[in-house]
């Protein structure tokens, strides 16, 4: 296999005397899916926030394109090509559509042609028809659309996108099933944390089981979906 | 009164409006972004005023017109922003994540350093800035004159409107500084170096208060005081325009500037009166101010006492010290026990600022206010009614607790930054009656002859009385802060709504701390008057509530006997000194930044940290 993209070796992080994660390990290699699940509370979140360097953490290694993240600034881990969306999605709800967008972007990779509001408007197309709405006037399936358009603007390599189903319709949920399909056609590489199983089993092409701050199992999404006896333990599905 | 005294009238405000506005815009731009309520900004402002005084003359003199003029104002706006980005690359950087106490002390801190070297560059006169070439003559209107350098602000206000909107909605840099207002940490996870933003928002920041100070030369002079008088008057645009909103604080200038112009037909003494029951009347009705919003403010953490377990050895020890204070008038001199009165004194008043900060959160940046109605009213007994010693003291702390009652009834609404600037301007308002109202107060020269009775007069008499007086409202506050109501008070400083989940009513704990805390001051204030037998305006002033911040800073914020601790050590200095050197605030507020940055326990807590850690 290629050398992994994003290289997270012996995660630790804790808020304050309250241990979250346990030196977990896991790798995100170019233009693949990973699902990250596990129970809620198991530290899908905080892995996350840990590697972005939002969260203080330690670790052996936390690399992404063979630079070292530790104890970088959290923007100039955001430079290096790593998207993040999180969770509550975090829209500018002052900004506009347009305005969200402007301040996600940044020139990326060479030689790919960069993302721009216009072909992000192709993507969700919704998005299109309220350019200049402003973030607190857009219902959450919208947010989290734009959320993700937003990251995307900064032409990241790669994407760690946090719950991106909770709490928005079923047909929106398809539709983040399409856009994260046609984010990985275009080679970016997605570290996803999921509590909606059915959504993370469809799109993933492997998964990181996380049971209180350990990875429990590692490896193909077919595998794990084999796994029945493993499921039920750990994602009680 | 006919229609053209009222459209001058109405002018002049909009001139007012307009200076008004392009300074607390920039105050607001900067809280929006960074979080820092910037006490500075009156520090540039002023910086701004004496450039502009001392280099428009020099440039009208190499030639004259106004294209001179207003390059020597454009100039002297980009200085001062270079200042602020000093300011922010030395100072701000380091203190974005403490508590939002020592965020402001620590800019206080700047503005004391500033004070004194603004005297030491400028010289201590005031300077009168050369008025605008092209804008000398009076224009008519309506058959009255009106400057026209006046009408020449009332455009500049829009302008600077026009040209920050334009800023904010057009530029990424604008659109990065209102992104960063909302959500910093998102805005650096997109990839957002935000040094440089908050760097480039300091500087634009500065740059409009220079631009402010500079526009006032060729009416104002440039003088010591206007470093205090704007910020407050910028903190009453903000706070009643909502804090980090432009339009809300053109709005509020607007409508400051119309009060006080007319307001000087109401109340001719004091416009400020007029401004305050505005301000009172539109936070009754719109805590957050015009344009604010709730979740803007919030966001530190209150730093206090901490939990403790009363110990007998501490008794024991506070008992000893009483003891050997009431032997201190058999071996000390009478200079001496003037000193020990006077930090009794700033002791209780220290204290009773302890009980409001340390233990109910409520950064009170006003404090003087209770001090000084306590000292005017005991003052005012005496002048007025012949009132002994006895009645007056008493008729301070009345006094003294009636403010604290509707003060506080107003700010108990408001929590950590809104109440820190609410508490100040509600104090230099009290200043600012005391230092106009001359007919009753005697304005700068104050009350004399505030003598105690004679059984008090003599030094230890009165050393005595002070320390029996002050001890005992120490131990009642005490009791007070070891009491069911101090722990109240402690839980809704750590978490107001988990305080009023459990059913505490945590606005009427907060107005009774504030009477408490008021009178405790107000009776350090009496006390005060006597010993001096005068009062002026300046136990009212910003530096008063100062003194007693310093004193808990230094003492320690986070335990009981720190400010008691802070306030002999403070005074101690002070008197040692204050006579050695004219730049005792320049030493004040360089000791006040390093505590905050280096030393942020003060003495007694970094004692009680070495005990604890070699435990």
């Amino acid at each position: 296999m290629s050398t992994p993209l994003l290289d997270v070796r012996n995660l630790t992080a804790a808020y304050g005397r309250a241990q979250v994660l346990f030196g977990l390990s896991l790798q995100l290699h170019p233009g693949e899916v990973v699902a990250l699940v596990g129970r809620n509370g198991a530290g899908k979140t905080t892995t996350l926030k840990a590697v972005l360097g939002l969260v203080p953490a330690t670790a052996a290694r936390i690399a992404f394109k063979e630079h070292s993240l530790l104890g970088l600034p959290t923007y100039r881990i955001a430079r290096l090509g790593l998207g993040y969306v999180p969770e509550d999605r975090r829209i500018f709800t002052d900004l506009t559509v347009e305005e969200n967008l402007e301040v996600g972007r940044r020139s990326g990779r060479v030689g790919l042609s960069p993302w721009t509001p216009e072909r992000l408007f192709q993507l969700f197309p919704n998005l299109a028809e309220m350019r200049g709405r402003r973030g607190n006037q857009m219902s959450g399936g919208e947010q989290q659309m734009l959320s993700i358009a937003r990251t995307l603007m900064g032409n990241p390599a790669a994407i760690l996108l946090d719950e991106p189903s909770e709490g928005i319709a079923p047909v929106i949920v398809q539709m983040m099933g399409e856009a994260i399909r046609t984010m990985k056609a275009q080679g970016v590489a997605v570290l996803l944390s999921e509590q909606n199983w059915a959504f993370a089993a469809g799109i993933s092409d492997r998964a990181c089981v996380i049971e209180r701050g350990e990875i429990r199992f590692e490896g193909p999404m077919a595998q794990l979906l084999a796994n029945e006896t493993l499921r039920a333990e750990t994602l009680g599905v | 009164m006919d229609l053209s005294f009222l459209i001058i009238q109405s002018l002049s405000g909009l001139a007012s409006a307009s200076s008004l506005f392009i300074t607390a815009c920039g105050l607001t731009l900067v809280f929006g972004v960074t979080r820092i309520v910037n006490f500075a900004h009156g520090s540039l402002y002023m910086i701004g005023a004496y450039t502009a005084a001392t280099l428009l003359p020099r440039l009208l003199e190499l030639s004259y017109g106004p294209v001179s003029f207003w390059t020597g104002i454009l100039i002297t706006a980009l200085i001062v922003g270079a200042i602020g980005v000093l300011i922010e690359v030395l100072l701000l950087r380091r203190i974005y994540g403490a508590p939002e106490l020592f965020q402001l002390l620590a800019t206080f801190g700047v503005v004391l350093v500033v004070q004194d070297l603004v005297v030491q560059v400028f010289g201590p006169q005031d300077i009168l800035g050369p008025r605008a070439p092209g804008l000398r003559a009076p224009v008519e209107i309506l058959g009255r004159r009106f400057p026209s350098y006046e009408l020449a602000l009332i455009a500049a206000g829009p302008i600077v409107l026009g040209f920050v909107w334009l800023l904010l909605r057009k530029t990424r840099f604008g659109i990065l500084v209102r992104a960063a207002t909302q959500d910093r940490d998102m805005v650096a996870s997109l990839g957002v170096n935000q040094a440089l933003l908050f760097t480039g928002t300091l500087f634009l920041g500065a740059f409009l208060a220079g631009l402010g100070g500079a526009l006032q030369t060729p009416r104002v002079s440039a003088n010591t005081g206007m470093d205090l008088s704007i910020i407050a008057e910028c903190f009453v645009v903000t706070v009643v325009g909502g804090m980090g909103s432009v339009p809300g604080a053109f709005l509020a200038a607007l409508i400051i500037g119309q009060l006080q112009a007319f307001g000087i037909l109401i109340f001719p003494k004091s416009t400020l009166v007029v401004v305050f029951l505005l301000m009172a009347f539109v936070l009754a009705v719109r805590p957050y101010g015009f344009f604010g919003r709730p979740e803007i403010v919030g966001g530190t953490h209150a730093v206090g006492i901490v939990s403790r377990t009363p110990r007998a050895s501490g008794t024991v020890a506070a008992l000893i010290v009483l003891a050997l204070l009431a032997c201190l008038p058999l071996v000390s001199d009478a200079y001496l026990l003037k000193v020990a009165t006077e930090i009794l004194i700033f002791a209780l008043f220290a204290f009773s600022l302890q009980l409001l900060i340390g233990v109910g959160g409520l950064v009170s940046f006003g404090h003087a206010a209770f001090f000084g109605l306590g000292a005017y009213g005991a003052a005012l007994g005496v002048k007025w009614l012949d009132a002994p010693m006895e009645a007056a003291l008493p008729l301070g702390i009345l006094f003294a607790a009636a403010g604290a009652a509707l003060i506080g009834a107003f700010v108990v609404r408001l929590s950590g930054i809104y109440l820190a600037m609410m508490t100040l301007a509600a104090a230099q308002i009290l200043y600012a009656v005391a230092f106009q109202w001359v007919d009753v107060t005697g304005g700068d020269n104050g009350i004399v002859g505030v003598w105690p009775s004679t059984w008090a007069s003599p030094r230890n008499a009165y050393y005595i009385l002070t320390l029996i007086l002050c001890a005992t409202a120490v131990f009642i506050l005490k009791r007070a802060i070891d009491a069911p109501f101090g722990y109240a008070l402690r839980a809704a400083r750590d978490s107001e709504p988990r305080a009023e989940a459990i059913g505490l009513n945590v606005r009427r704990h907060r107005w009774l701390a504030f009477m408490l805390s008021g009178a405790a001051a107000g009776l350090a204030g009496g006390i005060y008057a006597f010993s001096r037998g005068s009062v002026d305006p300046s136990l009212l002033g910003i530096s008063t509530s100062v003194d007693a911040l310093a004193m808990l800073l230094l003492g320690g914020i986070q335990t009981i006997a720190g400010p008691l601790v802070g306030a002999g050590v403070l005074h101690t200095l002070r008197d040692q000194i204050m006579p050695l050197t004219g730049l005792w605030r320049l030493f004040l507020g360089v000791s006040i930044i390093a505590m905050v940055l280096l030393f942020p326990r003060g003495l007694v807590g970094t004692i009680r940290h070495w005990r604890e850690e070699r435990a």
